[in-house]
């Protein structure tokens, strides 16, 4: 069950991993996906700082972090494919694994139901 | 969509740009450039001779020579040196049309009338197709007639639907194709014809960045702008030796005192190629240092995109006179300062049709 965020990210837990990755609607907007620049492992991050970069054919674009927590493992293969985010963005093209904080702060982002609406 | 110049522009088709960038150079692209000003110059006289002559005063390009059913490459520039924009010049015989980027073409067409007394000048109302590719002469040979060999810079007219276009064999990608002007209400026939070859697929303003980009070819208000000389720019290739000092018609151009001596002493600035390594491409805008970390800035990024032809990261960088030549160059992004190597332009070769053959 994944939960999404305004900055069309989503977010799948599994005990207090998050794993995370951008939206097919995002991947869509960026274009061909040419390189994706990620945290090293360890690395802290807060909900609403940076946290990688994408760069698409045609220009360079921030990724945020939906969630406070430490970087467990992040997607080495994107360093070959980094066309993976373009077409299975919500599978093997994720971006990074982070052990929340406090897990409950998933209970406010988006459901699928109510992601799709916005961007329908 | 994104907003050019006044317009709203697509930046991709349905397919990406990397897709209509690799179309380019595999098969053919079309570009809707209607966007871009087409201005008609006429004389009392209805012959191009008058015209070409009085903008010699502002272009330093050999247009007196320029024959009927050519054009020729042009900068205007302010009495600076500084450029006030690129543009092409044809000889329609008894007119001449300049093609002048859409962002200046209201200042160009109000300077040129303080320039040019005795002139008319009018911005046509007309659509502006270019199509671009190896496959370019065969598609648009199959809708219209092309006349027999014709050049690079080769202008002529012909006819579709029933009434004229012009083309110029010219464009701004590094591939053999065609610039074609045309009715507005005939416009999306001819592009709805094209495009149903299947070599053919429209093209956005990506691909048109990261195409002229791996030709080596400027953008107006990136790579050069009023502050920035011919040698700043590196484009002394579109001075001729005959507009030099020791020329036959040395000088005579508005700018030239600052213009021509640089040519022959250099500028403080000049632009090279640089490739970056795979991964991040350092984009316009970028600083230049000279070591990997702290030295002196020396420069700057103006053009830079993935090479899809290149296989890494290419840019045109604009350093100091000396960096040049030798010296270590780093692009700084996002705090990371990136190794880069000099690199001749084109990045990828040209391939236009120089003549010779059939031609389509």
């Amino acid at each position: 069950m994944e939960k999404f965020t305004q900055e069309h990210e989503w977010i799948r837990l599994d005990g207090d991993i998050a794993t995370i990755g951008i939206t097919d609607h995002a991947q869509s907007e960026l274009g061909d996906i040419v390189f994706v620049e990620l945290p090293e492992i360890g690395t802290k991050v807060s909900s609403g700082g940076e946290m990688a970069t994408v760069e698409s054919f045609k220009a360079a674009s921030s990724v945020y972090a939906p969630v406070t927590g430490e970087v467990v493992e992040v997607n080495e293969t994107l360093g070959d494919d980094p066309a993976q985010v373009n077409t299975e963005p919500m599978g093997t093209g994720w971006f990074v694994k982070v052990k929340m904080d406090d897990v409950s702060q998933l209970d406010t982002l988006m459901d699928e139901a109510a992601y799709l609406a916005l961007v329908s | 969509m994104a907003p050019f110049a006044g317009y709203m522009m697509p930046l991709n088709y349905g397919d990406g740009a990397l897709k209509e960038h690799m179309a380019c150079r595999e098969g053919a692209a079309i570009f809707d450039v209607s966007h871009m000003a087409q201005l008609d110059i006429t004389h009392a006289s209805g012959t191009a001779s008058p015209i070409l002559a009085a903008l010699e005063g502002l272009i330093p390009a050999n247009l007196i020579d320029l024959p009927a059913g050519k054009q020729r490459y042009g900068l205007f520039l302010n009495a600076q040196g500084g450029i006030i924009d690129d543009l092409m010049v044809i000889n329609a015989g008894d007119y001449v049309r300049l093609v002048v980027n859409a962002a200046c073409a209201e200042k160009d067409q109000n300077w040129l009338q303080a320039q040019l007394s005795g002139f008319k000048i009018t911005r046509l109302q007309r659509a502006l197709v270019a199509v671009q590719g190896p496959a370019a002469a065969d598609v648009v040979a199959a809708h219209i007639l092309l006349p027999e060999n014709m050049a690079f810079m080769g202008v002529a007219t012909s006819q579709f639907a029933e009434q004229d276009i012009q083309l110029s064999r010219s464009g701004y990608t590094g591939e053999d194709g065609f610039e074609i002007s045309l009715p507005e209400d005939i416009a999306e026939a001819f592009v709805t014809a094209l495009c149903d070859d299947g070599r053919v697929k429209m093209a956005g303003l990506v691909a048109r960045d990261s195409l002229r980009l791996e030709a080596g070819l400027c953008l107006y208000g990136q790579d050069m702008d009023e502050n920035i000389s011919v040698a700043a720019a590196s484009l002394e290739w579109a001075i001729p030796k005959i507009r030099r000092i020791g020329g036959a018609r040395a000088g005579g151009f508005i700018g030239a005192e600052h213009t021509l001596p640089e040519l022959q002493d250099g500028a403080a600035m000049c632009r090279i190629g640089v490739l970056a390594p795979k991964g991040v491409p350092p984009r316009s805008g970028a600083l230049i240092f000279d070591a990997e970390t702290d030295g002196n800035q020396i420069g700057l990024v103006t053009s830079g995109a993935p090479s899809p032809c290149v296989g890494q990261p290419v840019a045109m960088v604009r350093v100091v006179g000396e960096a040049a030549i030798d010296g270590p160059l780093f692009a700084e992004v996002r705090g990371k300062r990136l190794a880069l190597e000099r690199a001749k332009m084109p990045f990828v070769a040209h391939r236009f049709y120089r003549g010779g053959g059939k031609g389509a």
